[in-house]
């Protein structure tokens, strides 16, 4: 099972600022472990952020996405209290969902 | 022509046993675009884009670093005035240059930050989609400390 990610929304003038950490390995497939073979990249491959069941946000991932990715994007249309809900899919299938109110 | 089709239901049945063990995730029998991400340089990443080149354009501010220490971790930014419908981060060095590619779609913003690693010091692209045409700005980041280890 994933680690949960952190999510921050914040509204301000009409616009919510949504930051979200992520906690993944994010392996390139590029490095070799000790024996010399090559480790096999295991990457987030999606992420998809929605409000009100609408999404607003789609991205996805190569294998040059930093360990624990950070990501930040802002969108129009969200108010305070309402839900933010932002999910990931790596490629070996693993997944985790988390939400975050708007504050 | 027996021997094809053999060969053929082979195939298959080793794709659809990988599918069911995981080996090829749903994630990228779905959205994910592997081409473009295959793709080992700009013109690659354009064309799995679909388009063949890109226009330079001055309404795309790249926020990123001039010299980044540690190539693991060095943000990036893309922020446009245009009417994008889709950016992306290219790091021209990397074994495989596409780092990431967002949709915006209704209500968002052509805003987006991330972090991605770099191997070398290298020019790093920021693309932008405005109806269906793709924009382009640079900036070159040096890295002190690659990002790849080996």
């Amino acid at each position: 099972m994933a680690d949960p990610m952190r999510v921050r929304a914040v509204e301000s003038g009409g616009v919510v600022d949504v930051k979200i950490l992520m906690k993944h390995d994010m392996e390139t497939g590029q490095r070799k472990d000790a024996s010399g073979k090559v480790i096999a990249a295991w990457h987030i491959a999606n992420i998809v952020a929605k409000i009100n069941n609408k999404e607003v946000f789609k991205g996805e991932f190569g294998t040059a996405v930093s360990k624990d990715p950070f990501l930040n994007f802002k969108f129009k249309g969200g108010a305070k209290g309402e839900e933010v809900v932002i999910t990931w899919v790596d490629n070996k299938g693993d997944t985790r969902t988390d939400k975050a109110i708007i504050a | 022509m027996d021997y094809k089709r053999r060969n053929m239901i082979k195939i298959g049945t080793v794709i659809s046993l990988m599918a069911s063990t995981g080996l090829i995730s749903f994630a990228q029998a779905n959205e994910w675009n592997k081409a473009a991400f295959d793709g080992k340089s700009l013109d690659d990443v354009l064309k799995a884009l679909g388009s063949a080149s890109a226009e330079k354009s001055a309404s795309i501010t790249l926020n990123a670093p001039d010299i980044a220490e540690n190539g693991a971790v060095v943000p990036v930014g893309i922020s446009t005035t245009l009417p994008a419908s889709q950016l992306a981060i290219i790091v021209e060095k990397n074994p495989n240059v596409l780092a990431a590619q967002f949709t915006i779609l209704e209500g968002a913003q052509a805003f987006v930050t991330t972090r991605v690693k770099m191997s070398q010091s290298s020019n790093v692209y920021a693309l932008v989609k405005v109806d269906g045409k793709w924009f382009v700005t640079s900036k070159e980041i040096k890295v002190t400390l690659g990002g790849c280890g080996g």
